[in-house]
């Protein structure tokens, strides 16, 4: 396997799933305000909240478009990049993304045309749905999406078949209500919803600052601030129950975040800051809260984190085990029959990936040597202070959202979001979300390394027979394109925010362009 | 859990309906690419060439989800199929990704400022998010067809000997052609029952009868050459239709001609090379008489027709490949395991006939000829 095949696969992969989760978010939360939004509008039938509703629907439309547009790349990079991968668990891993399209993608797109076609030909309480049906493809497509990376991260409810050299699922409940993927699930979309909250209440606040269009921007504030509160509480909430899932799942993952090279007695302590060390193996300068990792990561005061170390001599039996579930597969390949190597499968089976790790070294990992055992094994170490100083990030962002969003909470029963200052804060930030959450998804899939699918197959061995100038045409391709969309994305939204709510009028015959006039007009009701 | 369809059955069942979706993406978002390939040439002026994009602007994001589940589908189905070509295919691919990407964009923003070069911009865009995918589909099929160049090893990963430009070989090449013409004609049929009659729809009939003659003569000569070339595989001795998907476990042998077998064999077949031919026949009927639903029906008759030629001529066969017969994929050793189709093909029991159901809704609160004056009046128009 040549690594540099995979490691430009893998930074392919990572700049368009990042450049794909720039839109996404937006999208998850700007669909659900949008229907609080027009809710409103139905239920009070008045016309500025349709404008409101129209208004953020617009910029919700030049986001979404980007989002579907590199949600296409996703759909393929599996098979063009990772094929082995592909192959390898296509049986289990395929489904959700079939089954997102179908139950999901398809709700999503189908609609989001009546959404922005349908104002004239719908009833409001009709054209509601219509919203609604939007938003919930958007989500739910993010629940297929994330259950697909929770067996990623967790595989549960499948086993390796020799006979197809591949995993293949034997219980799809546990694939489907795998811990890992609910709890990331609800993390990612409330993410998504405080990104989207923090945009909305930015874009207003901007607009309150320049004294326009204050009775959409102060509506529209209040509904953010009241949604981002409750997300952002729900976010933390959540990310916590990701960590706990991770106590049972990935105990490597949740050593590296803490910088825990030691076991720990019970109930361990939890570091807020420290310097981790790889080559000391030690993190420094520590300062720790006693207790308080052991009680989130076990809820309880007796049980124990592992450390790094002790994990890696855990690795360390796996592949020794692994090694005699690979000599039975090897067996196997020749002779289907073969009973007494499929009783050695049967046994080893769940440590095949482990013996795995050692093709990085040797071609048949049998005749690896002890020390390439340790070097593999200690290959199960991600970048440990990469992880503990994002997550640091990723949590420090998540509760000063909450704090900010009770400050506008506030802001918005007492003051009527008059303070300046507060205003200012509120535009000053709006690239936070966008930091935490790359940061989240960056945390999450570093801290799976070096795994594809934890303990079952290694990153390096998913990538596909490429050339490198395959990948590098590709690499720049995307680049190019995806940057070209972003600059004029970009560009359009601030065309948009600056023209503000303003309603098309009919244009004049000559070619059909469209004018707008200016100031505050909403469309008169229907 | 005790699965009530055997194997064999359910490998049937999915390869049928990897033929349903393909045909369910070229009956629906066909006509979307076939739209953008005729756009800058029906439309002369702003206004046409909006009342053009906005006949597709409501619809086409629903139906590029044909697309995308064409993947999914792939991928839960038919993993090898999935990592054999997409990987194999890598530039081509990403050439259709990269044109696929311009279309969303294309619609949205190419409205959002007056400018006419901006416009004219989005206008090539949009052509180019139409004609490529159209062309490389085509292209890609043709390989298919002759076989590709990959092989599997003992652990069946898989290998890949040919390059981009090795894909454009002459029978690919009227391949693609085929796929555009078919595209194109469908477009033109679509437009017919979807915008006012006027300058635009005129050209458009034009346009679209030429076509239906081009994908006439590229079918004929798509089938003379296979008859006459040396394409074409067959299984060697025992198969087992239930039995892991591994293709190692069976013979596997390139036998010229042997794309012809089935029709001999199963002479119900021939029904869909009829169709193939009949459907362009009717779209021409269509257009000469005015005709504007038989334009269309001939259209969907001709692409429905001609792609499950391709299916059923190959038949076992999904992926033959030209260097290493016996690593050939077929629909006995590429499908994923009982389970999980069975698994797929409940859910797809489930969601497909909503899909149906409220892509229909929508379609029918949206029915109704797109004209020049609501492209001018309606604000939520492209």
């Amino acid at each position: 396997m040549d690594m540099a095949v995979v490691e430009l696969s893998r930074l392919q992969f990572a700049l368009t799933a990042m450049y794909h989760f720039l839109f996404v978010p937006l999208t998850l939360g700007l669909s659900f305000l949008l229907v609080i939004m027009e809710s409103i509008y139905v239920m009070t039938g008045k016309e500025i909240w349709r404008t409101i509703t129209r208004f953020w629907g617009k910029l919700f439309g030049i986001n979404f478009v980007l989002g579907v547009a590199t949600g296409i790349t996703m759909e393929f990079e599996f098979g063009t990049n990772w094929a082995y991968y592909s192959h390898y668990v296509g049986d289990i891993f395929g489904a959700p993304l079939a089954i997102e399209g179908l139950m999901a993608f398809f709700l999503e797109a189908t609609f989001v045309g009546l959404m922005f076609f349908g104002w004239d030909r719908l009833s409001k309480v009709a054209h509601l749905g219509v919203t609604f049906c939007v938003a919930l493809g958007s989500n739910l497509s993010a629940l297929w999406i994330l259950i697909a990376n929770g067996w990623m991260q967790n595989p549960t409810g499948s086993a390796f078949n020799p006979e197809t050299m591949r995993m293949e699922v034997t219980d799809f409940y546990s694939v489907l209500f795998n811990p890992v993927a609910q709890a990331k699930f609800v993390h990612t979309v409330s993410a998504g919803y405080v990104c989207a909250s923090l945009f909305v209440l930015g874009v207003s606040a901007l607009y309150l600052l320049r004294g326009k269009w204050t009775n959409v921007a102060r509506r529209s504030m209040m509904v953010a601030a009241a949604f981002g509160l409750a997300s952002s509480l729900s976010v933390v909430v959540l990310g916590d129950e990701s960590g706990y899932a991770l106590t049972d799942n990935q105990k490597m993952k949740l050593a590296a975040i803490e910088g825990m090279w030691h076991t720990e007695e019970a109930p361990a302590g939890l570091a807020i800051f420290g310097i981790p060390d790889r080559d000391l193996q030690e993190t420094l300068y520590e300062i720790k809260i006693p207790y308080v990792l052991g009680l989130i990561s076990t809820r309880s005061l007796t049980g124990e984190v592992m450390g790094i170390n002790d994990l890696v001599l855990k690795a360390d039996e796996r592949i020794r085990s692994g090694l005699v579930a690979y000599d039975a597969v090897e067996k196997l390949k020749a002779d289907r029959t073969d009973a007494s190597a499929r009783e050695d499968f049967e046994i080893h089976k769940r440590d095949l990936g482990y013996a795995m790790l050692l093709k990085r070294y040797v071609a048949d990992p049998r005749q690896a040597t002890n020390e390439q055992i340790l070097m593999a094994a200690k290959d199960t170490i991600p970048n440990v202070p990469v992880m503990f100083w994002l997550f640091r990030m990723m949590a420090g962002l998540g509760f000063f959202f909450i704090a900010f969003f009770a400050l506008a909470f506030y802001c918005a029963s007492v003051c009527q979001f008059n303070k300046r200052w507060f205003l200012k804060v509120a535009v000053a930030i709006m690239p936070l979300p966008w930091i935490a959450i790359e940061g989240g998804w960056v945390l999450a899939e570093i801290g799976r390394q070096p795994w594809a699918v934890e303990g079952v197959l290694p990153t390096f061995l998913g990538a596909s027979s490429l050339s490198l100038s395959q990948i590098w045409t590709t690499i720049i391709g995307f680049t190019l394109l995806y940057g070209t969309l972003a600059f004029i994305e970009i560009r359009l939204m601030i065309a948009t925010i600056r023209k503000g709510p303003v309603e098309h009028h009919a244009p004049p015959a000559d070619g059909g362009m469209q004018q707008s006039n200016a100031g505050f007009a909403p469309l008169p009701a229907e | 859990m005790e699965i009530p369809l055997d194997y064999e059955t359910l490998r049937m069942i999915w390869w049928a309906l990897l033929g349903v979706l393909l045909i369910g993406f070229t009956l629906t978002d066909g006509y979307d690419l076939g739209v953008a390939t005729l756009l800058p040439f029906i439309g002369k002026t702003d206004e046409e060439r909006r009342l053009t994009i906005n006949s597709i602007a409501a619809h086409w994001e629903g139906h590029q989800v044909w697309f995308i589940l064409g993947g999914g589908a792939i991928f839960a189905a038919w993993p090898f199929v999935y990592a054999v070509s997409f990987s194999g295919f890598y530039l081509a691919m990403f050439l259709v990704l990269a044109a696929l990407i311009l279309r969303p964009v294309g619609f949205k923003y190419r409205s959002k400022r007056p400018d006419p070069a901006w416009r004219s911009r989005w206008d090539w865009a949009l052509f180019i998010g139409g004609f490529v995918p159209a062309l490389v589909f085509g292209v890609a099929v043709g390989n298919v067809l002759q076989g590709l160049p990959f092989r599997l090893d003992s652990d069946l990963r898989t290998f890949y000997e040919g390059s981009l430009l090795g894909l454009f070989s002459p029978f690919a090449l009227m391949t693609g052609l085929l796929s555009v013409a078919m595209v194109v004609m469908h477009g033109a049929g679509f437009l017919a029952v979807k915008i006012e009659e006027g300058p635009v729809l005129e050209r458009a009939r034009r346009i679209g009868g030429v076509a239906a003659m081009a994908s006439i003569v590229l079918f004929v000569l798509g089938g003379v050459w296979v008859a006459m070339g040396s394409m074409g595989f067959r299984i060697d001795g025992l198969v087992d239709p239930q039995g892991p998907s591994n293709p190692h476990y069976a013979q596997t042998v390139a036998a010229p001609g042997a794309w012809l077998d089935n029709y001999g064999k199963h002479a119900w077949m021939l029904l869909a090379p009829i169709m193939g031919l009949a459907g362009p026949v009717l779209a021409l009927i269509g257009i000469r008489r005015r005709s504007h639903v038989l334009n269309l029906a001939g259209s969907s008759m001709a692409t429905t027709g001609i792609i499950a030629t391709v299916g059923l001529s190959m038949f076992p066969f999904i992926l033959p490949s030209s260097i290493d017969a016996q690593s050939s994929l077929t629909a006995w050793n590429a499908s994923s395991s009982h389970l999980t189709l069975w698994i797929m093909l409940l859910v797809t029991l489930i969601f497909l006939p909503l899909v149906l159901a409220y892509t229909a809704w929508v379609m029918k609160v949206l029915f109704g000829r797109v004209t020049i004056e609501q492209v001018r009046t309606n604000p939520d128009f492209y």
